[in-house]
């Protein structure tokens, strides 16, 4: 079942645009390890995950020994099921409070206020919010679980002020995990929008000043619609980034307790490999990808109207 | 006037500082526990501080192998990534096509393909291939799956070569890949490094890929096999963890050093994304 079904469309004429160069087929070789590459290990596990999708396949018992259609089955049961409603309302909640509130909102704040900072300060945080992002994803799990564990250093603070404090990755582990998310993934946004605003014109934003415009109307009127099209990138990246998270929330709590911080990827990775339903997981992965590929769309027509 | 700008710079270091301190703070744990003898989860400053922990956990099974095993298969999967981007990005940077287009909108879609989604097919068609547990497997689809942004990172940064300089080579009949190796490549290390770089630290912290893809111990990279920490026998020895934590950390940190004092540091790569 390794189909790959040739999709992309190999331009068989020479296109023209005025430039004396222009593409034929041959020219377009050096693209082929690419475009080998993408097929067969991207087309072909899509295609792959669709047609499993659609069956009962298994690591053990009946669809282990032969692998039958199915038809809608594997969505109706997913659909149907509360774990699967459950993991899907968690990897929402993770998505927001993460990526869209915490990692964008924080990256923008951060990229704002270290244009009006000391340089010392600003190599300082720029240091420690870059660190955790470059930290390896396992590494940073562990550094969290104990920050927010019973002894950690986040209820040592807490009691310092005289607040109480509890294991928060038993008390609030999708809040836990979003926090972490926040933690790792700031430095990219922060980066994004860091030089997006270098190429602010600083006469615009200084002209708006004389014309009266204060702080915060300046920010929303002036400097946030120019760099437009750098959030848009930025918030379709980092929410498919979010999308995907494992290694982070695996390390950290492994979807519990129970099944409190289980999203889609722990969730699928369960009943793929714990319980060996392939045919189901990949029923799974199939809704993931969607939900990327409308996001992906989304923020593509976004970029597409900008430039236009 | 000039007042108000001064509070202002001043509240907005103060924040930042603030800002600055909690990302520091989780950071703290790890220097700690690694040169403590009895570290737990709690921050503490060790009264007794040891290199023990490093000691007990440098030997070929626990740190040398795991990481000679990262740098293999990130090194690999990373150079291959970048000898397909740079390819790929020549045609789409230099010459105009109907096809270009597509391709791009193909590429830029698929960087926001949840590669997580991807894995439990890519386990079945590892399967089918008899891929699974085979570094060469997994380094092609690591390389696969960074691929995507590293085309696009990549075609933005040949993008500011000016093709004048090939048009002159082109005149003297060097052919398209002469003059990508001779005139182009050189001009454009700068974002080759930083692209190869940021897809190298991708691949170093990336536990999913090989946790699924590889199976025997002796071939795991040091980004799983930090989990047999928290092996069968109950709480981890968490002196020897973070000890084994920084220790792996460092090379992408030094690699991160290299980028931020040679290469315009990450701010480079903010500035290809943004668009």
């Amino acid at each position: 079942m390794t189909t790959t079904v040739a999709p992309a469309p190999v331009a068989s004429k020479p296109g023209r645009n005025g430039k004396p160069r222009t593409a034929n087929l041959f020219k377009m070789l050096p693209l082929t390890p690419a475009i080998g590459l993408m097929l067969v290990f991207l087309a072909g596990p899509i295609l792959y995950c669709i047609y499993a999708a659609f069956t009962n396949m298994a690591l053990t018992g009946t669809g282990a020994a032969n692998v039958t259609f199915v038809g809608l089955d594997n969505f109706r049961k997913a659909f149907g099921s509360g774990a699967f409603s459950n993991a899907i309302w968690l990897t929402l909640v993770f998505t927001l409070v993460s990526a869209i509130i915490g990692q964008n909102t924080l990256g923008l704040g951060l990229a704002l206020l270290m244009r009006k900072s000391t340089k010392v300060v600003r190599n300082f945080v720029g240091t420690a919010v870059i660190g955790a992002w470059v930290l390896p994803e396992v590494v940073a799990a562990y550094l969290l679980s104990a920050f927010f564990n019973e002894e950690g250093t986040l209820n040592v603070m807490l009691h310092a002020v005289g607040l109480p404090g509890q294991d928060w990755l038993y008390a609030a582990p999708i809040i836990a995990v979003s926090l972490a998310n926040i933690w790792r993934g700031t430095a990219f946004s922060m980066l994004v929008y860091s030089a997006a605003l270098s190429e602010v014109p600083k006469e615009i934003e200084e002209s708006a000043e004389m014309d009266g415009a204060g702080g915060w109307r300046r920010l929303v009127f002036v400097t946030l619609p120019m760099i437009s099209r750098a959030i848009m990138t930025n918030l379709m990246l980092i929410t498919l980034q979010t999308l995907s998270v494992f290694g982070l929330i695996y390390a950290m709590t492994r979807g519990g307790p129970g099944t409190k911080s289980q999203t889609l990827p722990l969730y699928m990775y369960e009943q793929a490999f714990s319980f060996s339903q392939i045919g189901y997981g990949t029923a799974i992965a199939l809704v993931m990808l969607a939900i990327g590929a409308v996001f992906s769309l989304i923020y593509l027509r976004g970029l597409n109207s900008e430039a236009a | 006037m000039i007042a108000r700008d001064r509070i202002s710079k001043l509240a907005s270091n103060l924040v930042l500082l603030a800002i600055g301190i909690l990302f520091v703070l989780p950071l703290l744990w790890v220097l700690f526990a690694s040169i403590n003898r009895t570290a737990g989860l709690r921050v503490e400053f060790p009264t007794d501080p040891t290199l023990g922990n490093f000691k007990a956990v440098l030997n070929t099974d626990t740190t040398y192998r795991p990481v000679l095993n990262g740098i293999v298969l990130c090194g690999g999967a990373a150079l291959l990534t970048m000898v397909c981007a740079v390819l790929a990005a020549y045609p789409l940077s230099r010459f105009k096509s109907r096809f270009n287009r597509p391709f791009l909108l193909t590429v830029l879609f698929c960087t926001g393909l949840p590669i997580t989604a991807v894995m439990v097919p890519v386990y079945g068609l590892f399967v089918q291939l008899n891929l699974v547990d085979t570094l060469g497997g997994t380094i092609m689809f690591m390389a696969t799956s960074s691929l995507p942004f590293a085309i696009w990172l990549t075609k933005t940064f040949m993008d500011g070569v000016p093709i004048s300089l090939e048009e002159a080579a082109w005149v003297d009949g060097a052919s398209n890949m002469r003059a990508l190796k001779s005139i182009v490549l050189p001009l454009m290390w700068p974002g080759i490094a930083v692209v190869l770089i940021f897809t190298f630290i991708g691949m170093w912290g990336n536990f999913f890929v090989p946790f699924m893809l590889l199976l025997s111990p002796e071939r795991l990279p040091a980004s799983v096999s930090i989990f047999t920490f928290f092996g069968q026998y109950g709480e981890p020895n968490y002196g020897q963890l973070a000890a084994y934590s920084l220790i792996y950390t460092t090379p992408v940190l030094l690699l991160y050093l290299l980028l931020s004092r040679k290469l315009g540091g990450a701010f480079a790569l903010g500035g290809a994304i943004k668009g």
